[in-house]
C-alpha cells in the first residue's frame, strides 16, 4: 500500500510541477467544445439538443492527449524498469498510473465542466449529473486508456494506434453518459444511466490495470 | 509422451505444420471454390425471392456467413492468444498475426453487405442499432489487432500486445451475440439457429448453409496460406540475420 502511495504521490508531484500539461488538455476540451457553435449555428436549442454528446467526446478526445506520453518518459530513462523491480505488482503501477491520469486530467476536465456546458447552452439543472457523468466516463477512459498506453509503449505509430485502440471500447461510455445527460434535460431520471455507467467503471477498474501490467512485464 | 499432448501438439512444430498445410492448403481451396460455386448458383439462380424482400434477400447469402466468420474468427483469435501467452507458442503467435486482417476483411464486408441490404429494407444505410454498433466495435479490435501486432520491431512483442488486446476485446463477443436480444432495435434477432420453429424456410435455408460452408472453407484456406507465409517470412528473417551476423564476424 505505502508504495502503491509512493508511485501515485510521484505522478502528482511530477503533473503538480508541470501544471501546463494538464491545463493544456483542460484548454482543448474547452476549444473543442467551442468549435461546435461554429459547426452548427449558434441557435440555443440546437446547441442544448447536441450539448450531451458533445461534452462526453471532447472530454473524451482531450483525456487521450496526455496519454501518449504516460508510459513514454519513465520507459526511455529507465524509471519504468525500476518500478518494475520494486516488488510492486504491474498491475498496481498501472492502476496508480490510471488514478493519477484520472485526477490530474479527469477532474481538472470535472471543474471545468460548467464552463463548457454554459458554451454549449445547456440547461444549467443537468450540470451535476454532466459533472457526474463527465467523471464516470473519464476515469473509465483513464483505465482504458493507461492499458491502451501500456500496449502501445514502444510501437512505431503508437500516438496514432493509441486512439484507434482506446475509443472504440469507450463508445459504451459516451452512450451512456450522453443518455444521462440528457435524461436530466427531458425531464426523466438520469439515474439508471448513470448506475451503467457506474457498473462500466467498476468492470474496467480492475481488469484494465491487469491488462496494462501484463503488457508492461513484456517490456 | 501421453496420447493426448501428442495430438494437441501435432501442429505445434512449424515444421511440420508446413508440411501438412503443403497438401491441406491446395485441398482447401478447390473444395472451398467447388462449394463456393454450387453456394452462388444455388443461392443467385435457384433458391427463390422472398415473398416480401424479393430479389435482395438473397445478399444475405454473403452477409450472414461474414458475420459467423467475423464471430468465430474472433473467437479463434481469442484461442490463438491464449496459447501464444500461456504457453509461449510460436506458431500461434504467427497465425493470430496473420488471422487479423482476414478477419477484418470478414468483418468489413459483413458490415458493407449489411449496409447495402439495410438500405433497401430498413430505408437507411446506417443506422446506430445496437448490432451495428457492436460490429463496428469488432470491425476496429481487428484492425486495431492488426495493426498493433505489426508496430514493433520485436515481433514478439507485437505478439504479445496483440494477444492482450484480443482478450480485452474479448469483452465485446458476447456484447455482438446477445445486442439483439438486449435491446430491442431494428437489426432482427437470431433466425438461424433456433431450437423452435424454424426462421427460414429450407428452400433458403439450405443455399445458406452452403454457402456458410463455402466462406467458412475459404477463411480457414486464407488464414492457412498467410500463416504459411508468415511462417516462411519469420524463417528468411532468421536467415538473413544469421547471414549478416556471419559477415559482420568475416
Amino acid at each position: 500500500m505505502t508504495a502503491f502511495l509512493a508511485v501515485l504521490g510521484r505522478e502528482l508531484r511530477l503533473a503538480l510541477r508541470h501544471p501546463a500539461d494538464a491545463l493544456a488538455a483542460v484548454l482543448f476540451f474547452l476549444l473543442v467544445s467551442a468549435l461546435f457553435p461554429f459547426g452548427v449555428g449558434p441557435a440555443p436549442e440546437t446547441l442544448a439538443r447536441l450539448a450531451p454528446g458533445a461534452l462526453l467526446a471532447a472530454s473524451l478526445l482531450a483525456a487521450l492527449l496526455p496519454l501518449d506520453r504516460l508510459w513514454g518518459a519513465e520507459a526511455e530513462d529507465g524509471s519504468l524498469d525500476l518500478l518494475l523491480l520494486s516488488g510492486l505488482h504491474p498491475a498496481l503501477i498501472a492502476l496508480a498510473k490510471a488514478t493519477g491520469h484520472w485526477l490530474t486530467t479527469g477532474l481538472p476536465l470535472i471543474l471545468a465542466t460548467p464552463l463548457a456546458a454554459a458554451m454549449l447552452n445547456l440547461p444549467t439543472e443537468a450540470w451535476g449529473v454532466a459533472m457526474l457523468a463527465l467523471g464516470l466516463a473519464s476515469l473509465i477512459l483513464s483505465l482504458l486508456g493507461t492499458a491502451g498506453a501500456a500496449l502501445t509503449l514502444g510501437a512505431r505509430r503508437g500516438g496514432v494506434l493509441l486512439p484507434l485502440l482506446v475509443l472504440p471500447l469507450a463508445i459504451p461510455a459516451v452512450i451512456f453518459g450522453a443518455a444521462a445527460i440528457e435524461a436530466t434535460t427531458t425531464d426523466s431520471s438520469a439515474r439508471p444511466m448513470l448506475l451503467l455507467l457506474g457498473a462500466l467503471a467498476a468492470l474496467a477498474l480492475p481488469l484494465a490495470p491487469v491488462a496494462a501490467g501484463a503488457a508492461l512485464r513484456g517490456e | 509422451m501421453p496420447k493426448q499432448a501428442s495430438r494437441w501438439q501435432f501442429l505445434a512444430n512449424p515444421g511440420r505444420f508446413l508440411r501438412v498445410t503443403r497438401w491441406l492448403l491446395p485441398a482447401l481451396s478447390v473444395a472451398a471454390l467447388l462449394v463456393l460455386a454450387v453456394g452462388a448458383v444455388w443461392g443467385l439462380a435457384y433458391s427463390p425471392p422472398d415473398w416480401q424482400q424479393g430479389e435482395t434477400v438473397r445478399i444475405m447469402y454473403v452477409h450472414v456467413p461474414m458475420a459467423w466468420l467475423a464471430m468465430g474468427g474472433y473467437s479463434g483469435l481469442v484461442l490463438l492468444s491464449v496459447l501464444g501467452l500461456v504457453w509461449k507458442h510460436p506458431l500461434a503467435d504467427v497465425a493470430a498475426r496473420e488471422l487479423s486482417p482476414i478477419g477484418a476483411l470478414a468483418t468489413g464486408l459483413c458490415l458493407l453487405t449489411g449496409s447495402l441490404w439495410g438500405r433497401p429494407m430498413w430505408g437507411t444505410w446506417w443506422v446506430w442499432d445496437a448490432r451495428l454498433t457492436s460490429v463496428l466495435v469488432l470491425f476496429f479490435l481487428w484492425v486495431g489487432h492488426a495493426a498493433l501486432t505489426r508496430a514493433f520491431d520485436d515481433p514478439d512483442r507485437g505478439a504479445r500486445m496483440g494477444a492482450i488486446l484480443a482478450l480485452v476485446g474479448a469483452v465485446n463477443v458476447p456484447i455482438v451475440k446477445f445486442s439483439v436480444d438486449w435491446w430491442n432495435t431494428l437489426h432482427q434477432p437470431a433466425s438461424v439457429a433456433r431450437l423452435a420453429a424454424p426462421g427460414l424456410h429450407q428452400d433458403i435455408l439450405y443455399p445458406l448453409l452452403v454457402n456458410g460452408l463455402g466462406f467458412s472453407l475459404a477463411f480457414a484456406a486464407l488464414a492457412l496460406a498467410a500463416t504459411r507465409a508468415g511462417l516462411l517470412e519469420r524463417r528468411l528473417r532468421a536467415l538473413q540475420l544469421a547471414a549478416a551476423r556471419r559477415a559482420d564476424v568475416a
